[in-house]
């Protein structure tokens, strides 16, 4: 079926035609809804562009550094304000992907996919929309009620700079050296004082339909020391409370018993 | 369904054609410009034998929305040779036996035409990363690898075009 592309010089005026057009998709860059349609993906026939420029800043403010959503993942790993990001940038896809895939896309992919996405939550970052004023939504809530926004467009993410880089720790498990798709994601914030763990943040990709948060490893790593007994700790409760995904790449039994090696390995700093 | 026109240079000479509604970019530079070089694999971004170049960047031609390449400038494998002279990884991937039935030649020596721009003396290791969008069935990788690096090699002993 043909797809109608409509482009439009405004944020707000793309926001509004997406708003009044039943069957629209707003595009980013369209990795994965170019794939969809040339898939033959019947649940869209118009695609809202926009090429308005205030869609494709990375600029720093007080609370972090705000990215633009039309901003690439190449164009991350090129800033020199987020080089805390690169690990995480650099895992999506090949170097072509990384040319197109954006980070409002990103956000909207569903599982396998979303490695950014797992840094920002983790992160704590906060999304912005078109057309709505006030402080947009925390990454969390977008995360838990994606499907309301829909309909809306992602205007950036504002995402505070972790306050020491080693803080912040990411790894991407894939069966496929050195690009494959995620067996499973894990994104660490964990930033001490006096030595031990202060809002600890820990999120996971290909886990579940989308990234989550894994609530019961935070609990059990927060106020401690990051030594080997808490490592364990940590590791044995990795999947509590969560109900892997399974899809072609694995099981969810198969993710339930590995997601608690590669925590350890990431929390030791083994990078086998 | 509207027709749009469209403006870019392809391997340096301008182009204008008309592009349908939604069609990707390798339907265009096929059906529409006639250059068969970029190919057809998948059409899921797996592959990447539909590798060209955006603006010296490498894309997935299968995934560009072709009306978003109005105005910039588009490298195909069609634009690797100048006349009867082969571009210098085209003469290594020959010389390493880096092509066997050649279906993911051509975004094999895009990949690695973007990297060699970029860096002209890339490590095995930075060889690997810029081909591991593409996938080849035929070789095992290794005389691909070994044919960018002789490029390379090549290119920083005389000038590489
Ligand atoms: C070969 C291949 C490999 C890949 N590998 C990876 C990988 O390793 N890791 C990974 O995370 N992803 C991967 N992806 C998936 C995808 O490329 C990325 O998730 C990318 O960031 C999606 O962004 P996009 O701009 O291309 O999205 P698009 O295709 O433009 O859009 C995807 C969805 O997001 C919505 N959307 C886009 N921008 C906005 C916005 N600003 N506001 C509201 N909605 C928006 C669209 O409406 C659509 O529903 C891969 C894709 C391919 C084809
Ligand atoms: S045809 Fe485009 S990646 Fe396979
Ligand atoms: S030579 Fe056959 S796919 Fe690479």
């Amino acid at each position: 079926m043909p797809v109608r592309v409509e482009t439009f010089d405004s944020l707000d005026a793309a926001a509004s035609a997406l708003r009044s057009t039943r069957s629209a998709r707003f595009f980013g860059g369209g990795t994965l809804l170019m794939r969809a349609a040339n898939h033959g993906d019947q649940s869209f026939d118009t695609l809202i562009r926009a090429r308005d420029p205030s869609f494709r800043h990375i600029r720093s403010e007080s609370e972090g550094v705000s990215i633009g959503a039309g901003v690439t993942m190449k164009e991350i790993i090129a800033h020199r304000d987020l080089s805390f990001l690169i690990p995480a940038a650099q895992a999506v896809g090949g170097p072509a992907v990384r040319n197109m895939a954006t980070v409002g896309g990103n956000l909207y992919a569903n599982s396998p996919y979303g490695d950014l996405a797992v840094a920002l939550l983790v992160l704590g970052a906060r999304i912005e929309f078109v057309g709505q004023g006030g402080r947009g939504v925390e990454i969390e809530e977008f995360m838990r009620d994606r499907d309301r926004h829909q309909g809306s467009i992602v205007r950036a993410v504002v995402v505070p700079r972790p306050r020491d880089p080693s803080s912040f720790r990411f790894v991407k498990v894939s069966r496929v050296k050195p690009k494959g798709i995620s067996l499973l994601t894990i994104a660490t914030y964990l930033p001490q004082s006096g030595g031990r763990i202060r809002g600890a943040r820990v999120a996971y990709g290909a886990m579940g339909p989308r990234p989550l948060r894994a609530t019961a490893v935070e609990r059990l790593l927060d106020g401690q020391y990051l030594d080997s007994a808490t490592i364990e700790r940590a590791a044995a409760a990795a999947c509590d409370g969560i109900e892997p995904r399974t899809d072609s790449l694995a099981s969810s039994w198969y993710r339930r018993e590995v997601v608690g090696i590669h925590l350890k390995r990431l929390l030791t700093g083994d990078r086998r | 369904m509207a027709r749009k026109p469209l403006q870019f240079q392809l391997n340096g000479r301008h182009q204008a054609v008309f592009t349908d509604d939604g069609q990707n970019l390798l339907d265009l530079l096929r059906r529409g410009v006639g250059d068969l070089t970029p190919k057809y694999g998948c059409g899921q971004g797996t592959c990447g034998t539909c590798t060209v170049l955006i603006d010296g960047e490498p894309h997935l031609s299968c995934l560009t929305l072709a009306e978003t390449v109005d105005g910039r400038q588009i490298t195909t494998t069609a634009g690797l040779a100048e006349g009867a002279e082969l571009h210098p990884l085209q003469t290594a991937f020959m010389d390493n036996f880096a092509a066997q039935c050649g279906y993911c030649t051509p975004g094999m020596l895009l990949a690695a035409k973007a990297l060699l721009d970029r860096n002209p003396s890339p490590t095995r290791e930075e060889v690997v990363e810029a081909i591991s969008g593409n996938i080849c069935r035929c070789t095992g990788y290794e005389p691909i690898i070994n044919a960018i690096l002789d490029a390379a090699g090549r290119r920083n002993q005389r000038r590489y075009g």
